[in-house]
């Protein structure tokens, strides 16, 4: 089997994953809130395979309810940041030396706050909420992906069907639109993927704190930190399972970004 | 030589900008929230009694009434000069707060960098060399797999394996509970100490490790080392002689440039912990809109983090024997 095929079967295979666990988090998006005070504090066995909590609630459906708007939030504030940086990224390689200088200012601002104290500030300043937690995620996960885009725009400017097209007296915005854009989808695509596991990994982080998604909704965050209370009582399920799926499925956006970014590259036919 | 201290100075008028931005963006960002200075201050009912004359009285008074650029030009020369306002939770000098909670992280914070950093520069080192063999494997995996985890959940892993389950360590604050300040001995100190400092160490690692691999890589396929194993050097000697000092550079700047995560790692492991550092007051001052504190804790992890950059930057310069004779600008 050669690495493209390894690398198709990964990439189809952790995306079936994921979307199986977005489908049966709307599945269950009733019995993750249903309480059955009759089935308390219950060890995984057959009929609660990750146990109960001490409500009754399931921590199965809760799990994988709590993915499923982990992953939602995910993909619609990495999409908006994505585009951001696409924007910006762009802008600072083809507009000139002081857009750049400015927006290579912004990327130093925004990666000088650590990540998480600034999620803090915006979600208190936005309140605090699905619509805080998205603008945050979304205004401070561009930069990286801006300077990956920026660098690849820069170094496409000198190649020689470019120069001609400017000489040929094509507007900027053509250039960008028939030949820029093309060039970058690519990168673009497979680090819009890879910004997944850390829009998901930061919501669950925030929501932990106790800044994000609110209390009733059954986030990942939320499932860990109510279950920081019953830790010492030995109800051990409570936060491992969750945990476990958070990075499982953390783990699988990444492995779709490596295996997108592998079958994207035309030169690893070879390998 | 000229260049060099000309090279530093701007980098340092940068560092001054960039913490000037800092702090009109998180002023910013406060202005936007809705929770209402008066309010917060003399509470919803003492305001719901006063009189519109009393009201005006105390917004002349506290300037909430000036506008916002009179306001932050007043907050930060202030804050300048020391005086960062009283926190409204905890009714006392937000400075006095942050130089509690600082002495507190700042044990934490420095262990947790010089042991991740330590650590993966040798797992780094030992699995570029060992490319494709089980321990590059296995280290690859493990890196790969911290990087995934969530920092707090890791900290709550550590916590029911070592706390509740072995019992070895406390399960959270940073000294015994019930015991005068006095009392506590360094020993107490110490096992409050570990679990935070353990899971922030580990989490840090992933990074560093996974850089020092990529580079380690680089080394062996390198002209020299090929020389040098022709020549029949081998092992530690082979990695003692040719390999250390060129994965050293990468991985020092890295890790100085690392400070801001894990500062934001802190953040998270001291309140599974419930470890009184900066990165707590952070989560409490958030979550009980305390603003001073916040914005003051804001400004100063930013100061770390920045520092940490800065500092990144000049070493590179400095240490690196091709860029510090000049040419290569970056």
């Amino acid at each position: 089997m050669t690495m493209r095929e390894r690398s198709l079967i990964g990439l189809v295979g952790a995306m079936f994953f994921l979307l199986a666990v977005g489908i049966g988090g709307i599945y269950f998006a009733d019995v993750a809130v249903a309480t059955d005070f009759t089935a308390k504090n219950i060890a995984p066995c057959l009929a609660h395979p990750f146990g109960t909590d001490w409500m009754g609630r399931d921590m199965f459906a809760r799990t994988l309810r709590g993915l499923a708007l982990s992953i939602g939030l995910g993909i619609v504030s990495a999409a908006v940041s994505a585009g951001i940086a696409l924007i910006l990224g762009i802008a600072a390689a083809v507009l000139g030396k002081k857009v750049d200088a400015v927006i290579s200012f912004l990327i130093d601002l925004v990666l000088g706050i650590p990540h998480i104290l600034l999620l803090i500030l915006v979600t208190v300043a936005l309140g605090r909420g699905f619509f805080g937690v998205a603008v945050g995620i979304a205004l401070t996960h561009w930069p990286a992906l801006t300077r990956v885009i920026r660098a690849e725009v820069i170094q496409l400017r000198e190649s020689p069907y470019i120069q001609v097209a400017e000489k040929l007296g094509k507007s900027k915005w053509h250039l960008i639109r028939r030949h820029v854009i093309p060039h970058v989808l690519p990168q673009f695509l497979v680090g819009t993927v890879l910004l997944f596991p850390h829009a998901v990994l930061h919501e669950s982080s925030v929501t932990f704190l106790g800044f994000g998604l609110p209390s009733n909704q059954p986030a990942v965050g939320n499932i860990l930190a109510e279950s920081m209370r019953y830790l010492l009582g030995g109800q051990w399920w409570l936060a491992v399972f969750p945990g476990v799926f958070l990075t499982i499925v953390t783990g699988l956006f990444y492995a779709v970004g490596q295996n997108l970014r592998k079958l994207t590259d035309p030169g690893s036919v070879h390998d | 030589m000229r260049d060099t201290w000309i090279r530093i100075g701007k980098k340092c008028i940068r560092f001054l900008l960039l913490l000037f931005c800092t702090s009109i963006a998180a002023f910013a960002l406060m202005k936007c929230s809705p929770v209402d200075p008066l309010q917060a201050n003399v509470g919803q009912t003492a305001l719901g009694s006063m009189s519109a004359e009393q009201i005006e009285k105390l917004e002349t008074y506290w300037g909430t009434n000036a506008s916002p650029v009179q306001q932050y030009l007043a907050w930060i020369t202030d804050f300048l000069k020391g005086d960062m306002g009283t926190s409204l939770l905890y009714r006392q000098p937000v400075s006095q707060v942050i130089a509690v909670r600082l002495a507190n992280s700042l044990p934490l914070l420095l262990f947790a960098w010089a042991l991740s950093g330590l650590l993966g520069v040798m797992l780094g080192a030992v699995a570029g060399m060992r490319r494709g063999k089980w321990c590059d494997r296995l280290i690859r995996g493990y890196s790969l797999l911290i990087s995934d985890t969530p920092a707090f959940w890791v900290a709550m892993l550590l916590l029911i394996v070592f706390g509740v389950w072995l019992g070895w360590f406390p399960i959270g604050m940073s000294v015994p509970i019930g015991v005068a300040a006095s009392e506590v001995s360094l020993a107490e100190r110490i096992s409050h100490f570990v679990l935070p400092a353990l899971t922030l160490s580990l989490t840090g690692t992933a990074n560093i490790t996974l850089h020092t691999r990529e580079k380690m890589i680089e080394v062996m396929d390198s002209d020299y080392m090929l020389f040098a194993r022709a020549g029949g050097e081998r092992g530690f000697r082979l990695f003692w002689r040719h390999g250390l000092r060129n994965i050293l550079l990468p991985a020092i700047t890295l890790q100085a440039a690392s400070i801001g995560e894990l500062i934001g790692g802190s953040v998270l492991v001291e309140q599974v912990f419930s470890y009184p550092g900066l990165g707590q007051a952070a989560v409490q001052a958030g979550l009980g809109s305390d603003m001073p504190l916040l914005m003051a804790v804001t400004l100063i992890c930013a100061a770390l983090a920045a520092a940490g950059n800065l500092t990144a930057d000049i070493l590179y310069g400095l240490v690196d024997p091709r860029i510090r004779k000049g040419g290569a600008q970056r």
